[in-house]
């Protein structure tokens, strides 16, 4: 099952690769990981995407805490929350196309952040599964380039995850 | 005086005095010149230095092992480090309480390929508790303070502290902190009260009981609350290698040691209790074979341990109790006595009539008569001349198993070995730690012909340092154990397990300027160690015993089998 997994750990110089380490070193899969800091510049909240059985993502969740650097971890599939992400992509908008693909980026509130003579770069936010139908929606020869940043994810109502 | 500034050479040496420590053991090299220096000035510790860093690495981890303290070794940047990952493996498997400071370039020059440099912090990672990189020497005592704090507390483990060559000339105040208080550290020390209860209810309810045991008791100073639970409830105790003296084997109740060298009765009353406490032991595959044929009976399982990973990694638990295995015991001890419920004593009788059965079948039986030197022998002999009370370190390998299975270890800290690593090499250097911390002590290390060369210079550290170790050599002439998988498992196709051109170990001995004995005959087996232990006791020791080439360890639980399906003879 796909578990999104939410951490703060201390903002200190290598400790993400302490995360991907773990991950690689134990077998488990990354689906995908985003950092940065918070706004207490001593903590970084990583958002991990995996997936595995209960029993994998319990070992995952107690090995992550077992890392000295970590300061909190949280099963975010364990309730209710948010999740996001951006992506950024480069399409052939040529002819007709232009237009086309002008309409099918306000279908997915898509904003163009670039327009060149023969391109458009698109912004699109919102769920890994949005995004997969936006691409899936463009004709695959006019998709030139992406770039995905993977989930960043929230629980949703009182719940808050702090120190 | 109290502002004054220290070099950081001066403030890791100042460090060590401050957390009171008595022995490092090390080996020094470029980038760590300045802490020689001053370790060279002080007289708060002894350095010993030995002839590889992995080595001091072993001898440190030892050290910790058998005293419970937290054991130092100090190495040089680049191959001192690398030198030292095998030990610092070997303690991060067993869980040892270890600071591992290691020099490293100047912080200019990191990353640019300089010479004597490796990314020791990278290279560590997956084998430490945790590691620093010191980059300012204002945090370098708050640094080491965290590292010794972490090495003990908790589950415990090494810890490396990489100190770069300019780190140790800044200077700063220097500030030892009393305490340390970390956000993100935070180990669980008291088990869940409402868990302790239904433990012990649990307990109660069992008809055929089992207490098994492992590392954890011995590194949370345990032993005195199993034995008291033990007792209490009258019910068998099994351990594993790594928990060998956490509860005294001659006692009736224990059943020897368990798993894939364990006794018939141990694996046995394990594969077919109904209520199993498990007590600072992971279920490891050495110790239960395959998870899916140990499941297959119906047990209840009650898991105490410090590390809460530990816990339903390999087999699911029914009562988890996450803390320290001491303060937990003695909590369901206390329930016990209070309550008014007892063990059903019928049941009890029936599951002992049926251990003893299985006892009877005398699994570590031997040809005591033989005409050549039975391994095991040895050992027996070894316990015998040395009552039961020394401290016996040991490599890895058939040597390990035979110590393990005819050793009677009666207390905690007192057997020596490389479990979750089964590092070749471990023990000579492991034996130096050992006499380092006990100088009066009886310490044997069992060894093979093949481990004992894997670290072999260290003779003539123990020279120096004239430590009067008795080196128990079992010399069958084969990488025991890997010549009894090719029997057992390649159509006994023995390759690259025979090693031609031994040394002439006696001549090898003298030439490091210690005793060399060779013993061929069974008789002449004791008088050989009398003498170690009597004539020459303030000599080191190093006894060549050749022995049987064809003894295998029985009882055997073949890989990725279950504990009932054990090989016997």
């Amino acid at each position: 099952m796909r578990h999104i997994i939410s951490l703060l750990m201390e903002n200190e110089s290598g400790a993400l690769s302490r995360v991907a380490g773990l991950f690689s070193a134990r077998g488990y899969n990354i689906e995908s990981l985003t950092v940065a800091p918070t706004e207490d510049a001593t903590l970084s909240r990583m958002t991990i995407v995996t997936r595995g059985s209960d029993d994998v993502i319990e070992q995952i969740t107690k090995q992550l805490n077992k890392l000295v650097d970590v300061v909190k971890v949280q099963d975010l599939s364990d309730g209710s929350h948010i999740e996001r992400e951006l992506m950024l992509v480069k399409v052939r908008a040529t002819g007709e196309m232009r237009e086309e693909i002008k309409r099918m980026a306000d279908i997915f509130r898509g904003r163009i952040l670039d327009v060149a003579d023969k391109t458009y770069t698109i912004e699109l936010t919102g769920p890994g599964t949005k995004l997969d139908a936006f691409l899936a929606a463009l004709e695959p020869s006019a998709i030139l380039e992406t770039v995905r940043t993977g989930a960043s994810g929230i629980g949703r109502g009182d719940r808050v995850m702090k120190v | 005086m109290a502002d004054m500034e220290l070099t950081g050479a001066e403030i890791v040496v100042r460090c060590m005095r401050d957390e009171g420590i008595k022995h490092i053991f090390g080996y020094p090299g470029g980038a760590v010149l300045n802490i020689y220096d001053e370790i060279y000035k002080q007289k708060d510790f002894e350095h010993i230095l030995v002839r590889h860093e992995q080595a001091a690495v072993h001898a440190a981890d030892a050290y910790a092992r058998c005293t419970g303290q937290v054991g130092v070794a100090i190495v040089t940047s680049g191959p001192g480090a690398t030198n030292a990952v095998t030990g610092i493996a070997t303690a991060y498997m067993d869980s040892i309480p270890m600071v591992v400071i290691t020099g490293q370039v100047p912080t200019a020059a990191i990353g640019q390929d300089a010479f004597q440099e490796v990314d020791t912090i990278g290279i560590t990672r997956p084998c430490v508790k945790h590691n620093f990189l010191v980059k300012d020497v204002r945090e370098l005592a708050s640094t080491i303070k965290k590292a010794f704090f972490i090495a003990a507390t908790g589950r415990p483990g090494p810890v490396v502290v990489d100190v770069p060559k300019d780190v140790t000339q800044h200077k700063c105040v220097y500030e030892y902190p009393r305490s340390v208080s970390m956000r993100s550290y935070n180990p669980t020390s008291k088990g869940h009260a409402g868990q302790i209860k239904k433990a012990a209810q649990m307990l109660l309810e069992a008809q055929r009981p089992m207490i098994y045991t492992g590392g954890g008791v011995v590194l949370g100073n345990a032993a005195e609350q199993v034995a008291e639970l033990a007792r209490l409830l009258g019910y068998p105790v099994t351990s594993t290698l790594m928990g060998l003296g956490g509860f005294p084997s001659p006692d009736p109740q224990f059943l020897g040691m368990l798993g894939m060298h364990g006794t018939i009765e141990a694996n046995m009353a394990m594969q077919h209790c109904d209520v199993l406490l498990a007590v600072g032991a992971r279920f490891d595959d050495r110790v239960v074979g395959n998870p899916k044929h140990f499941a297959k009976e119906a047990h209840r399982i009650i898991h105490i341990d410090v590390d809460p990973s530990s816990i339903s990694k390999r087999v699911k638990v029914d009562v988890p109790i996450v803390g320290e295995v001491g303060q937990v015991l003695d909590e369901i001890c206390k329930h016990l006595k209070a309550g008014k419920d007892k063990p059903d004593e019928q049941a009890l009788k029936a599951w002992w009539a049926q251990i003893e059965l299985w006892r009877s079948q005398d699994c570590l039986k031997y040809d005591r008569n033989a005409a050549v030197i039975k391994p095991q022998f040895v050992v027996e002999k070894l316990y015998e001349v040395t009552g039961g009370d020394a401290f016996v370190t040991s490599d890895v390998g058939q040597h390990q198993m035979w110590a393990a299975q005819y050793y009677k270890f009666a207390k905690p800290r007192r057997w020596i070995n490389s479990g979750g690593l089964g590092t070749m090499g471990f023990g000579l250097p492991a034996a130096m730690g050992v006499q380092m911390a006990h100088p009066d002590a009886s310490v044997a290390c069992i060894t093979g012909e093949g481990s004992i060369q894997m670290n072999i210079q260290e003779l003539s550290t123990c020279k120096e340092w004239k430590l009067p170790l008795k080196i128990i050599l079992l010399n069958n002439g084969y990488l025991g154990m890997v010549r009894q998988w090719q029997e057992f498992f390649y159509e006994e196709r023995y390759a690259e397990s025979y090693m031609t051109s031994l040394p002439d170990f006696v001549k090898l001995a003298e030439a490091y300027g210690h005793v060399g004995m060779t013993i061929e005959k069974p008789e002449d087996v004791e008088p050989a160690l009398r003498d170690a232990f009597g004539k020459y006791k303030d000599r080191l020791v190093f006894i060549n015993f050749l022995t049987d080439p064809r003894e295998n360890v029985f009882p055997m639980v073949p890989a990725g089998k279950g504990l009932s399906e054990m090989i016997l003879v």
